[in-house]
């Protein structure tokens, strides 16, 4: 047997072993290195009230959500149905951060959509975003009740990610010590 | 009871494949004429059984059966008909049943234009492709059944990918599977040509009408997906270096070297283990492909369900086929010795360019579409490769590769000399060059030189290809339909190619804020934009706006381009407004809502783009009249007729120079 003639066999066998290395990977979940970090602080103005101003201090010692919109996102249009329902059924408190927006713009929007949020902070700049490391809206993060990120999800929420993700999750941080 | 006949007629297509591979397989190797002949048979029942099998599926979705889960997860009763039938092989389950129906009626058209092959081969190649249809029966019966019943049964579906909802895309999966799978045929006739021990010219000669017209099917595929990408995404680009497209892009290289190298194999007895190794190429790169879509292990826009389960049965397969098949070949290959030779300056030198060239951006493709999953299994982190590596790399191999497509036509088998070859087109290439400098600089606004290059070497290719058929010295009309074949194939490619570099170096694209009653001016065109309103289709609510586009004051058309919305859980999708032409395209994609009447909209002007899909149609047309030349039935005509039990020797075909490569 001349040796030449195995050389397609060896590359195939090497580009199997990749292969079957990659089937247990799962390219799809970009890790966000903010899990398991705490909230970073900041202080924004609020959406409804002139004057005022929120941090995520206000919601330590719960279990809460922080959902990134804005009335130019379409994705956050078809996510908001889902999202509403959620929070209303299960009384989760969330804080809207309204990204890089008209503030008018956004009270439009939600006027007609509806506010499901219990807070809304003003990024208007997109600073916060930064240091949350969003790079696309809407993205929803779980933080619990010491106030450190638990969960990020990019993308609308759907009725899927709730009942497999979110809804099991915050369930199970209600659980811990505070 | 309908999807459960389905399901049975499923089950027993396996049933008879298993049949199908052992039985003739033994047979030719024993010499047992009755077990040979079951061959035959066998291959027609499973194409029944399957068909039946489809039409079930089928018939559920017309009737919408959400009693089935398949059906019930990408259909509902609003959907209209064309996409409820589109649907059946709008996801995994059903597109594979598709992709093993198209395997029986490649298998089942062997068997019936097989008059001039031995029994003896033909039972190995219907064999071989029984155990690739036991393979995928076994993988859907295991592990994507598209009959699984639910309970309870959901009053409405949910919808089909919207993404899928097009005309362009209800055929293209079609095609292309018929293009992938259409490569099983040369691959079996290889295999089963090893397996015989006879490497001669014949398996060449018959397997050149089959991988001519499955290399037709995956060009109009890739070309249809293409065409819908470009006016469905609305990002107005056709081509993404999406790992999903390169799957397709792969087996279509490697198809279009074997084509040219599958002629050196039948007329010169040379490149014989190069042939067989391209032809087992071309078939486990669409296997490959295949894995790659479905086991969900490279990130890509073509989001199927993925699941490592099913990702581990592919691979077993794939490990199974190629691994077995590359140990044949390492077993036989030595024993091959190409008896043709030839030296530097001869058509086969001119068809070894052609193939290494053709290889190189195939390996290309390939390093590139895996690297991100090399340096994730290395740990190395997450990346992607975008088209800079791609245009990078398969610029320069397209230059070697069209520059050789010219003299190739011209160039003699065997020996030929530098200075008759030049004498002949040394006039074809001045004038393309002429033309590849003059185009840009008569008919655009600025001069690039690589769009200069780009058209010089479309002028040169097609010129040449003419003047070929020019050449012959015989009236058009009596020329043989390979040669036609070739030209108009070479054409095609030179279409695209023009096509493509004039669309890449003069496109202009600009993202505009416009409010109602607003215009905009570019490329000499002006855009009023009349506002957005909404319209309702048959399963969507659409924003559609209204742009007039009007030059020198005289009306050109108007544009409606939508943003669709399928209702909840899917993304909205842009359906762009687009004006086609021979020398541009005006294309129109509604962005966001700016609020108070206020849109962002997006505008091209892209001049020549639709060369890009012409071309791609030529090239399917020579490929198609090439593999109906009359050689390939006289040929079988003149073997029957002497009773031949076993291999008989066709290999001393015609070898005139003239004679076509295609």
């Amino acid at each position: 047997m001349k040796k030449s003639a195995l050389i397609p066999l060896g590359i195939f066998a090497v580009l199997v072993v990749f292969l079957a290395i990659g089937l247990s990977l799962k390219p799809r979940e970009v890790p966000s290195p903010f899990i398991g970090k705490p909230v970073p602080e900041f202080s924004l103005p609020t959406l409804m009230t002139k004057g005022k101003s929120i941090s995520p201090q206000a919601l330590k010692g719960e279990v809460w959500m922080l959902n990134v919109f804005a009335s130019w996102c379409v994705s956050c249009r078809a996510e908001h149905d889902v999202l509403t329902r959620f929070i209303n059924s299960e009384n989760v408190p969330v804080l809207g951060l309204n990204y890089k927006d008209e503030p008018k713009d956004a009270k439009e929007w939600l006027a007609a959509l509806g506010n499901p949020y219990e807070h809304i902070a003003v990024d208007y700049k997109g600073q916060v975003g930064i240091d949350l490391g969003v790079y696309g809206v809407p993205e929803t993060f779980v933080i619990d009740k010491k106030g450190i990120i638990r969960h990020k999800s990019t993308g609308p929420v759907s009725d899927e990610t709730v009942r497999n993700d979110l809804l099991p999750l915050i369930l199970k941080l209600r659980e811990e010590k505070g | 009871m309908i999807p459960e006949i389905g399901h049975f007629a499923l089950v027993l297509a396996l049933v008879v494949a298993v049949v199908q591979s052992i039985f003739p397989m033994i047979g030719a190797a024993t010499n047992n004429a009755q077990w040979i002949a079951m061959a035959k048979p066998t291959a027609r029942a499973q194409f029944v059984l399957l068909a039946v099998s489809f039409a079930c599926l089928m018939a559920a979705f017309l009737e919408s059966d959400f009693s089935v889960l398949y059906v019930a997860n990408n259909s509902n009763t609003l959907m209209p008909t064309i996409y409820k039938v589109s649907a059946v092989w709008g996801a995994h389950e059903g597109s594979l049943l598709l992709w093993v129906l198209i395997l029986s009626v490649w298998a089942w058209l062997v068997s019936v234009f097989s008059k001039g092959i031995s029994p003896v081969m033909l039972a190995r190649v219907l064999s071989v492709m029984g155990m690739i249809g036991v393979g995928f029966l076994l993988f859907m019966l295991l592990t994507s059944n598209p009959f699984e019943r639910q309970f309870p049964i959901p009053l409405q579906g949910r919808t089909l990918n919207p993404l899928l909802q097009d005309p362009g895309l209800a055929i293209h999966p079609p095609m292309l599977y018929m293009g992938y799978v259409g490569f099983s045929v040369a691959f079996a006739f290889a295999i089963a040509a090893m397996l015989g021990g006879k490497l001669d010219a014949a398996w060449a000669r018959w397997a050149r009408p089959w991988t001519n017209v499955a290399w037709v099917f995956l060009t109009i595929g890739i070309a249809l997906g293409s065409w819908w990408a470009y006016y469905e995404l609305g990002w107005g680009g056709w081509w993404f270096w999406d790992p999903v497209e390169n799957a397709s892009l792969m087996p279509w290289l490697v198809g279009t070297a074997l084509i040219h190298s599958l002629a050196v194999a039948e007329k010169r007895a040379a490149f014989k283990s190069w042939t067989i190794l391209l032809a087992i190429f071309a078939f486990s790169l669409s296997l490959l492909g295949t894995f790659l879509v479905r086991s969900g292990v490279l990130t890509s826009v073509h989001a199927f369900a993925s699941d490592p389960e099913r990702g581990l049965f592919i691979l077993i397969f794939l490990v199974l086929v190629v691994g077995s098949s590359l140990v044949l070949y390492a077993i036989r290959a030595p024993k091959l010795r190409s008896t043709g030779t030839f030296t530097v300056i001869s058509r086969e030198m001119g068809l070894l360019v052609n193939n290494v060239a053709l290889i190189a951006m195939t390996a290309t493709v390939l390093l590139g579409t895996l690297y991100p999953l090399f340096i994730d299994a290395l740990g190395l982190g997450k990346i992607s490769v975008g088209p800079p590596y791609f245009n990078t790399i398969s610029i320069p191999l397209g230059l070697v590769l069209f520059s050789a497509m010219g003299f190739g036509l011209f160039l003699r088998w065997k020996k030929d000399t530098k200075e008759r070859v030049f004498s002949k087109v040394r006039w074809v290439l001045l004038f393309a060059l002429l033309i590849g400098f003059l185009v840009p600089i008569l008919f655009m606004t600025h001069f690039d030189w690589k769009a200069a290059l780009g058209v010089a070497l479309a002028s040169w290719v097609s010129l040449t290809a003419l003047l070929w058929v020019q050449e012959q010295g015989r009236s058009p009309f009596k020329l043989p339909l390979s040669m036609w074949g070739a030209a108009i194939a070479h054409i095609g490619m030179a279409v695209t190619v023009a096509g493509i570099s004039l669309t890449s170096a003069y496109s202009t694209e600009k993202d505009v804020r416009l409010e109602r009653g607003q215009e905009y001016q570019m490329s000499g065109y002006s855009f009023l934009f009349n506002g957005v309103k909404e319209v309702k289709g048959p399963n969507y609510i659409a924003q559609q706006g209204e742009v007039v586009v009007t030059r020198d004051g005289l009306n050109v058309t108007t544009l409606r381009p939508e943003k669709r919305n399928y209702g909840p859980g899917t993304m909205p999708m842009t359906e762009a407004g687009i004006d086609g032409g021979l020398l541009r395209d005006l294309f129109i994609a509604l962005g966001e809502p700016l609020g108070k009447d206020a849109w962002s909209v997006r505008l091209y002007h892209k001049p020549v783009v639709s060369w890009i899909w012409i071309g791609s149609a030529l090239m399917g047309l020579g490929g198609l009249l090439a593999a109906f030349d009359k050689r390939y039935r006289r040929v079988r005509r003149r073997i029957i007729e002497p009773k031949v039990a076993n291999q008989p020797e066709i290999g001393e075909a015609s070898t005139k120079a003239g004679e076509a490569i295609a």
